[in-house]
């Protein structure tokens, strides 16, 4: 094994951010949808856990993980649908109901996750893009999920859709403005409440890979919040899916900052450093929100921006 | 019928009791769903939270830190405003009022207890109030800052625990140093329940009076309704939603004081047992009514007081209890929906 020495900083953080930004990509990408047609939902939190836990169950079960992929997006996609439907009756506050999404996803994981925590699922398998170098770190660094690749082409495929589809335009078009859809003989509800529930999607299998490749096991202090942080994400990446790609690797980045550190040494700051994503969050808000215009690029029915 | 504003209170009181009655029908058929009697579930959490000498004084100390919390999320949402970040402002309270606790000596403990008490109230303010002032003048959302505020403090509250503020002593389960037996809040007179439950009720009582008895509380109460019309007429929504903010974080502050200093006597890890979250509920519950929340606190605390009883007798996980909070909370939220539809609560229309 080379000593890297200080360049195994940069690298862990590389490694770092092809590892951890997939269940920010996936998370961002879904909430990208669901906000796009104008509402919001803090509750993909409380689906990524979910998510985390049905996938890490049918993996065990099945013994086929990508079963459990499916199956975390479709109990992500059933708790999305739960918070499109609440959300339909009138003066329900779609940002309160992701709370409570996020309290009731979490526990109705810990509460059914709880004979799993123990044994041991097959895991997704990975590709590995490093064999052209001989150092284990880079080859180390290079090993990428199936997952990623597939959300980088989702990435792509929104992007596109969102722009050259007929659904695309319906969504886009609810969310920014409702009469115009009314108008035009949509059922906003109707396009809102799919839009959460394929939010939802997204979020559950965001989480099937927190428990089936990276760490790769199902326990109750799994997630870190990355479902909220995405929600940050997309206001960061202006409701672009490209850009939520960005963004997605740069928080992913930020997360490995702290182990990548410890690699060389510096263990001083450990829990500081792991709060890195957090700040650079709140950073990146303060540095391009204003009280003064709404956002480019926002979508006109959404409250977090009104 | 009766007069508009008493069966205005009438719907405020029987919409989330029916939502939770909802709640405890549903978790009912869910547990009969997995081989439960729920009738046995049900009769397990009264025995738990509320029967005896013993679990009502389980509950009573469960309820102190929520009644403390919820305030947090009722306070700022008085302003309209729905700040999510207690558990941040409880641990940075429980920190700093461990770390006064410890430092200062030459004084009466009485002193030092006070002290400790403003210490945490101060910290907690502050934190919170950062979420706001990020809000009016950044623009940005309360929700998420306050939220990725909490974050931060853990990570902070972590990196001290472990790190500068260490206890040597402390080897298996890092603390900080502990404040002092002298220095312990003592129990309630009559009662064998701790001060914080003291602090909570004076604290709700005395925010009650302020949000709904004084011009400053009617000031909030506007901006909180439409915050154009109130700076139109010419209130200092900044200074408005900035106090109402600090004051809330305050509340979640003492409540970290307390458990500092009357349950564990130094900070660590244990301060993090989900307080802040449970505390977001207790005030949607009792729609963000000071008063409210003390009833609605002792439930929740007694609900969370019984986890520990349905482990033992029917072998559930722990996180059962959340599970019922969880469907309490989605119906509580969607019962909104039902004020000014019900024909019993209708009152005659006054006429033009």
């Amino acid at each position: 094994m080379t000593d890297l020495g200080w360049w195994g900083v940069p690298l862990g953080v590389l490694g770092g951010a092809l590892r951890v930004s997939t269940p920010f990509l996936f998370v961002s990408l879904g909430e990208c949808i669901t906000e796009k047609s104008g509402r919001i939902n803090l509750g993909l939190e409380g689906i990524l856990v979910m998510g985390a836990m049905t996938g890490y169950a049918v993996s065990f079960v099945t013994g086929n993980p990508w079963f459990g992929v499916l199956a975390a997006g479709i109990a992500g996609f059933f708790l999305g649908l739960l918070h499109g439907l609440i959300c339909n009756l009138p003066k329900v506050n779609d940002i309160a109901v992701g709370i409570g999404l996020m309290l009731f996803g979490t526990g109705f994981a810990f509460f059914m996750g709880k004979p799993y925590v123990q044994p041991k699922a097959p895991n997704l398998p990975s590709i590995s893009f490093g064999a052209w170098s001989d150092m284990p770190q880079v080859q180390a660094a290079l090993q990428v999920s199936p997952l990623f690749l597939i959300g980088i082409a989702l990435a792509l495929f929104l992007a596109w859709g969102f722009r050259n589809t007929r659904w695309g335009l319906v969504v886009r078009m609810v969310g920014d403005s409702s009469d115009a859809a009314r108008a035009m003989g949509y059922n906003v509800n109707v396009v809102r409440t799919l839009a959460t529930a394929a939010g939802g999607f997204l979020a559950g299998i965001g989480g099937s890979f927190l428990s089936l490749y990276y760490p790769g096991s199902w326990s109750e202090g799994l997630s870190s919040g990355q479902g909220l942080m995405a929600v940050a994400l997309v206001i960061f990446a202006r409701w672009n899916p490209i850009h939520c790609f960005y963004a997605a690797l740069l928080f992913g980045g930020a997360g490995s900052l702290g182990p990548a550190l410890q690699s060389v040494g510096i263990t001083s700051g450990y829990y500081l450093f792991n709060a890195a994503p957090y700040v650079l969050t709140l950073a990146i808000m303060i540095a391009t929100c204003s009280p003064r215009r709404t956002l480019a690029g926002a979508p006109g029915e959404l409250s977090i921006v009104r | 019928m009766a007069s508009p504003r008493v069966s205005a209170a009438l719907e405020a009181l029987a919409i989330p009791i029916g939502a939770l009655a909802g709640a405890m029908v549903l978790f009912g058929l869910f547990m009969l769903v997995l081989g439960q009697s729920p009738i046995e579930v049900y009769s397990l959490i009264y025995q738990g939270g509320f029967s005896g000498a013993f679990s009502w004084q389980n509950t009573l100390s469960r309820a102190a830190p929520l009644i403390l919390t919820a305030l947090c999320v009722a306070l700022p949402a008085q302003a309209g405003l729905m700040i999510i970040g207690s558990e941040g402002a409880l641990v940075l309270g429980g920190l700093v009022a461990a770390v006064i606790g410890h430092l200062m000596t030459g004084v009466s403990p009485m002193g030092v207890k006070v002290a400790m008490a403003l210490g945490g109230m101060l910290a907690g303010g502050l934190w919170i109030a950062a979420a706001g002032a990020l809000r009016q003048y950044r623009g940005i959302n309360e929700t998420i800052s306050s939220l990725l505020l909490t974050y931060i403090a853990i990570a902070l509250f972590n990196h001290m625990v472990e790190g500068p503020l260490r206890d040597p002593a402390s080897l298996n389960k890092p603390s900080t140093h502990p404040i002092g037996d002298a220095n312990m809040l003592g129990n309630f007179p009559g009662l064998d329940v701790h001060w914080g439950l003291g602090f909570g009720i004076i604290f709700c009582v005395a925010m009650y009076v302020l949000v709904k008895h004084t011009t400053w509380g009617f000031g909030l109460r506007i901006v909180g309704g439409n915050a154009r019309a109130a700076r139109l007429a010419g209130l200092p929504v900044s200074q408005l939603v900035l106090t109402a903010c600090f004051l809330g974080g305050a509340a979640s502050g003492l409540a970290g004081m307390v458990e500092v200093a009357a349950v564990h006597g130094n900070a660590n890890a244990s301060l993090m047992a989900g307080y802040g979250y449970a505390g977001i509920l207790v005030a949607f519950i009792a729609r963000q009514n000071p008063i409210a929340i003390i009833p609605v606190a002792v439930l929740l605390g007694g609900i969370s007081a019984s986890g520990g009883m349905l482990q033992r007798r029917l072998d559930l996980p722990d996180a059962t209890v959340l599970v019922l909070q969880g469907m309490a909370f989605l119906l509580v939220l969607a019962s909104e929906t039902l004020y000014g539809r019900i024909k019993l609560f209708k009152s005659r229309e006054i006429p033009a």
